[in-house]
């Protein structure tokens, strides 16, 4: 696996957005895209306080999207203790569209796990920021992306709050973006709960229409209110996720930006680009530098120990 | 869950069931033995549940630990009393004829949707209910809860795993990063 610095490669962006602007006018370029949700999209709510970090659903992601053999076997808990450098914990990437982190809670008697994936944002940021259109948000909720468009910009991976487009180092003729799909082609599109969910042996994950699975989060934390911090971590965030999280602990403490408001990333930028289709060309730049003007400014509150290291790159 | 688990011989369930059976409302059966639980099996092989023994650890009418209030028997979790203090017996005793084992396909979230005034849409499926239950109370009296411990793996577990004998060659360098 290789460790991809996003503020490193900001640089390497901006050049290669000029290139990747130009092939994208050449398609049909649609303008602002304003959307708010499709009503009857699907939508998984994650219980985190039932999670035992066994790893199944990481197995099954591996089986359904055919992804090559991982470097440790599935039932083997070391990776629980692996960082990534500056302490960070392992993060999704070409070779893994999801992964399970452990976070040691010194107030909790057990550690408490979350699975992480990308989080299917209601608007997202990645489609929104990518000007070859690779994304779409499926009527089911998905984000999927066709590999045939993608010019391997990078953008959506900056774009992301999340941090999870990670980019395939693969095939260096052909790089794309590679990220968790809600297993839209194979099972999302007929009906069928993605791999992941089917998997897991604690039922963490519930499968259904993201709108009952608020109603079902909320009966939930109204029912045993001791059991959960009284919030459901994207219902609202980003102008909403269709992954959304219960969990014991404050949501910052198991690795959730708790600081991305409710706001779609991007909507600011959209309204702009719905009168100046134009400026696409620059798009890349421009929204790169919000976005990182905004990322920075949270990541210095958001965690203490990855700061310096963040400051100094940004500062290059 | 509050509840007193006793450590008793077998003999020793066996004979006060004998005695307090009588009292037990609802229920004179102590229920079966041995379950062999595979309905669902898939990567391990089916489990042999020894019901008798974990009977055995339990007050002979604390039954809803595992059985909800479905013979009969006391609702012991608070959250369920305040509407099945006195629900009685149902016509369902096995977790599989409730719980059901594809519990998010499209079939059984139409069933969910179509019984508008259904209270219960979070029912777990049969695996969430067997996981939960098992081994929330195995969790908290060290019991076993090794995922190899109830169920041994089946050769197509080691595959999806890539345990045992479909295990990666172990990489030269370093792959935390
Ligand atoms: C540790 C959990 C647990 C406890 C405690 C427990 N049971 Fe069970 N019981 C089970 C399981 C699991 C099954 C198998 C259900 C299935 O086949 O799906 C079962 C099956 C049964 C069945 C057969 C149901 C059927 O239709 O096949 C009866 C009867 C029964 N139990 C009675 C009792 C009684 C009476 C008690 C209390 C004295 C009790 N059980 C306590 C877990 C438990
Ligand atoms: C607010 C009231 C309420 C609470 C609290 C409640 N239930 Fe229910 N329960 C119902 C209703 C209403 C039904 C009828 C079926 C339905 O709507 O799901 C029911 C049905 C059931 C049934 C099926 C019985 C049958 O005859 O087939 C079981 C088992 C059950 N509940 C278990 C539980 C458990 C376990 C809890 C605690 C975790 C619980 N219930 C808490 C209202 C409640
Ligand atoms: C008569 C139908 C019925 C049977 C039989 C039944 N359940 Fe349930 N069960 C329910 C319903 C309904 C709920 C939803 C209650 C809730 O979560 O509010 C439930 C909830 C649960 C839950 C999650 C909530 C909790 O109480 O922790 C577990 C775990 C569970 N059942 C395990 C089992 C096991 C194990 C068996 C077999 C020994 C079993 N159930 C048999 C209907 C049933
Ligand atoms: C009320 C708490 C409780 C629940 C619920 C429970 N267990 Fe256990 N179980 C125990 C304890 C305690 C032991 C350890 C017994 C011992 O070592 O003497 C045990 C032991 C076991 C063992 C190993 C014992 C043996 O047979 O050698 C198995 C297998 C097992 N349980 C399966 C299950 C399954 C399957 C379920 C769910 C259907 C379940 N248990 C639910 C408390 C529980
Ligand atoms: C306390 C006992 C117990 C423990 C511990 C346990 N399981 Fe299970 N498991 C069961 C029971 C009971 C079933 C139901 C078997 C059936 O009905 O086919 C089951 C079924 C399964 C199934 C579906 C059947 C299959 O063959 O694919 C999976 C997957 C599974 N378990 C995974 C795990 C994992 C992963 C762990 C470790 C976190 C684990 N289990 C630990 C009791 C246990």
């Amino acid at each position: 696996m290789k460790k991809i610095d996003r503020r490193k490669f900001l640089k390497g962006s901006l050049a290669g957005g000029v290139v990747a602007a130009a092939t994208g006018t050449t398609k049909k370029a649609h303008s602002a895209y304003s959307f708010e949700g499709y009503p009857d999209s699907m939508g998984v709510l994650v219980d985190l306080t039932k999670c035992v970090g066994c790893r199944t659903c990481e197995a099954a992601c591996n089986k359904e999207q055919g992804l090559p053999a991982p470097d440790k076997p599935f039932d083997d808990m070391s990776v629980y203790d692996e960082h990534r450098h500056g302490g960070l914990k392992r993060r999704t990437s070409e070779k893994a569209y999801t992964v399970v982190n452990r976070y040691d809670i010194p107030e909790k008697g057990e550690p408490v796990y979350r699975k992480f994936q990308c989080n299917h944002c209601n608007e997202p940021a990645c489609l929104t920021s990518c000007f070859v259109n690779a994304y779409t948000k499926t009527k089911e909720g998905a984000v999927i992306y066709d590999p045939k468009v993608c010019v391997g910009c990078r953008t959506c991976m900056i774009a992301c709050p999340f941090y999870v487009p990670a980019y395939s180092y693969s095939s260096p003729i052909d790089p794309v973006i590679k990220k968790c799909i809600m297993c839209y082609d194979t099972r999302l599109k007929f009906g069928k709960p993605p791999a992941c969910v089917e998997a897991c042996p604690r039922e963490v994950m519930t499968f259904g229409k993201r709108e009952d699975l608020i109603k079902i989060g909320n009966q939930k934390i109204r029912t045993t209110p001791d059991r959960y911090v009284n919030h459901i971590y994207g219902e609202h965030e980003v102008g909403g996720t269709a992954w959304m999280y219960l969990s014991s602990v404050p949501f910052d403490q198991v690795g959730f930006d708790t600081k991305l408001g409710t706001q779609p990333i991007i909507s600011y930028v959209k309204d702009f680009l719905a009168i100046v289709p134009m400026v696409l060309c620059i798009w890349p730049a421009l929204f790169t530098g919000f976005h990182l003007l905004a990322h920075r400014k949270n990541a210095r509150q958001q965690d203490n120990q990855t700061v310096k290291s963040k400051k100094e790159e940004g500062h290059e | 869950m509050k509840m007193s688990i006793k450590r008793k011989t077998l003999y020793g369930a066996v004979a006060l069931l004998l005695f307090t059976c009588p009292c037990i409302p609802g229920n004179a059966a102590d229920g079966p033995e041995m379950v062999e639980l595979g309905s669902l099996t898939q990567y391990y092989e089916p489990v042999q549940f020894d019901h008798e023994l974990h009977v055995g650890m339990i007050e002979s009418n604390e039954c809803a630990i595992c059985h909800h209030h479905t013979l009969g028997t006391p609702v012991l979790d608070p959250v369920c009393q305040r509407c099945h203090a006195s629900s009685g017996e149902t016509d369902f005793v096995a977790c599989r004829d409730c719980h059901p084992a594809k519990r998010f396909s499209a079939e059984y979230l139409a069933v969910l949707e179509e019984d508008i005034n259904l209270f219960h849409l979070e029912k777990p499926g049969l695996q969430g209910a067997f996981h939960q239950n098992c081994l929330e109370c195995h969790k908290e009296y060290g019991a076993p809860t090794g995922c190899q411990d109830c169920h041994v793996r089946s050769e197509k577990g080691d595959k999806f795993f890539y345990s045992g004998e479909y295990a990666p060659e172990p990489a030269d360098n370093s792959s935390g990063h």
